[in-house]
């Protein structure tokens, strides 16, 4: 009876893990094939790995949707990290019942949905266009703004700031330190594991995020990777090899940054439900 | 002095959140195509009943919400309960694999999946071959079948991401529960539902909270896998908010009124799921 439980656990474990992996193992196996064999339906690698890559460069504009997401994401992580631990930091260290009731106040915003305030986000940045071009609709700058600060992030860092020893804050003004100056020399660098998980999860929401720059970017040369990579899906006759190598390149920068970092990110996702 | 911290993020969720918030409200009671809008009362609210879009809309979000999320919510936890096993081989192995799903943006897995689910797809060459099939099933082009895929593939995306916080939930409780309950004769089924449920509520309450308020606002996978087709079968609501805003002659004041429909749903679905885990907290 034992053992016929062990065996299905591992039948059923199996079956689970197949699925998980065969998407990858199909987008992997086809970038090195062509067009005609990925419809048949060939499920063994192909020499034609750098004639793919060859057609993707030459076809598509994958370099400059590259550059572009890469500034929004590293934009949008450095900013969401500054701005979301500042905060953190200051409604937990320095606690009133003011910042307590604006904490709770901001923690609304979790539950309001994206596509409830999209439009006037676009009108918002439309309203803008005239006068300040340089943040108006299809700037970069757009793309970035609204997606900074998130009510989540301040919470990950408030939760985090908990574990946080009070007595180095004390040190930290003995030394004339001032408030900033302790945040910056002290607080930072000994919270760098929560830094860490805090980057990654901004990082992927970032680069993954597809939304908001679908409606605020709207010139080609601005695309992002998730816009291209839409586009290049939803095209009358695909070539199947080419966007499979389009689709891995797109998802190596995020897989990479999970791999190397992967109890961070684990830690970061267990962070943001304590307490 | 605190206040200096908190102000730069207090300004900014004001002017990117609950600003638009209030004039999402506001274009909520006017129409008009583009920037010529005129206050119109309630009619947009009126539109809604009469709207088969919108009805189609809410109804398959409805769908999504109500069958996708219980069956990733009982796979997560048979999984972390499975991967748990301290005797268990190749633990790591298993626990990556069915979390790798996670690392993929959600419009690289739906472009993948609408290959992997057409007609002359893998999938359907697959279930051909071992004979299950005769003919190909229609899995984006059939109402039924399509929704039936929007399903499969937010469940493959999302569970493994799922079942990280069981798992570590779960190694989290003292394993001498189990032993005594071993020794008063419990069944594993029953220390399942005796000892694993009632532990793990925090974590369901919570799972179930983020993937109801994420299945609400489903949108990368109906574009990018049927594109809310065919038909209407599978637009879901912030489809619908997109196609009415910038698809269609431009309705912001309607699409608005749509939009509020899903405020209106999240906070309701939040706070029945409050009252449903009970008293504890």
């Amino acid at each position: 009876m034992k053992k016929i439980k062990r065996i299905a656990t591992y039948c059923f474990l199996s079956v689970a893990a197949i699925v998980s992996i065969f998407p990858f193992l199909w987008m992997l196996v086809s970038m090195t094939n062509k067009s005609v064999d990925v419809t048949q339906g060939k499920l063994l690698p192909g020499t034609h790995l750098f004639a793919n890559i060859k057609e993707l460069f030459a076809t598509v504009d994958m370099v400059p949707a590259f550059v572009n997401s890469t500034i929004i994401a590293v934009i949008t992580t450095v900013l969401t990290l500054l701005i979301a631990s500042l905060a953190g930091y200051g409604f937990e260290m320095y606690r009133s019942r003011g910042k307590d009731i604006a904490f709770t106040i901001l923690l609304v915003s979790m539950m309001i949905p994206f596509a409830a305030i999209m439009i006037p986000l676009y009108r918002l940045f439309g309203g803008v266009s005239d006068t300040m071009p340089w943040i108006g609709i299809d700037t970069l700058a757009a793309a970035i703004l609204p997606t900074v600060t998130t009510a989540f992030f301040i919470f990950f860092f408030r939760q985090n700031t908990k574990m946080f020893q009070k007595e180095l804050i004390e040190a930290g003004r003995i030394d004339g330190l001032s408030e900033l100056g302790i945040f910056f020399r002290i607080y930072v660098p000994t919270m760098k594991t929560t830094y860490a998980a805090a980057a990654i999860i901004a990082f992927m929401n970032s680069w993954n995020n597809y939304l908001w720059p679908l409606v605020i970017l709207q010139s080609p040369e601005k695309r992002t990777i998730p816009l291209l990579i839409s586009n290049l899906g939803s095209s009358y006759a695909p070539d199947y090899g080419v966007i499979m190598t389009a689709i891995v390149i797109a998802t190596l920068p995020t897989a990479i940054v999970f791999f190397i970092m992967q109890k961070h990110f684990v830690a970061g996702m267990m962070g943001s439900v304590k307490g | 002095m605190g206040w200096l911290f908190t102000i730069i993020a207090i300004l900014a969720i004001c002017l990117f959140y609950f600003y638009p918030m209030i004039q999402a409200f506001i274009l909520s009671f006017q129409s008009g195509a583009g920037a010529n809008l005129t206050y119109t009362g309630f009619d947009n609210y009126a539109r809604l009943f009469n709207d088969p879009s919108f009805i189609a809309a809410i109804t398959n979000t409805f769908t999504f919400l109500i069958v996708q999320v219980p069956i990733m919510i009982v796979l997560a936890m048979v999984f972390s309960v499975l991967l748990n096993d301290a005797t268990l081989k190749f633990k790591g192995f298993f626990r990556t694999a069915i979390f790798l799903p996670c690392v993929t943006s959600l419009v690289a897995y739906s472009v993948i999946f609408k290959y992997l689910f057409a007609t002359d797809g893998m999938v359907n060459k697959f279930l051909m071959n071992l004979h299950l099939l005769q003919e190909p099933i229609q899995w984006l082009t059939d109402p039924f079948w399509a929704k039936v895929t929007i399903i499969m593939a937010i469940t493959w995306r999302w569970t493994g991401y799922n079942m990280i916080f069981y798992l570590s939930a779960l190694q989290n409780i003292d394993r001498s529960i189990y032993e005594s309950a071993k020794m008063d004769g419990a069944s594993s089924i029953q220390q399942f539902f005796k000892i694993t449920v009632p532990l793990l509520k925090p974590i369901i309450l919570f799972t179930s909270i983020t993937s109801t308020i994420g299945t609400l606002q489903i949108f990368d996978e109906v574009m990018n896998i049927t594109q809310g087709g065919p038909g209407n079968a599978t637009l879901s609501i912030s489809q619908y908010i997109y196609n009415l805003s910038f698809k269609y002659t431009p309705d912001f004041g309607y699409a608005a009124t749509v939009s509020y429909v899903v405020v209106i749903l999240i906070v309701v679905l939040s706070i029945i799921q409050f009252k449903v885990a009970g008293d504890d907290k």
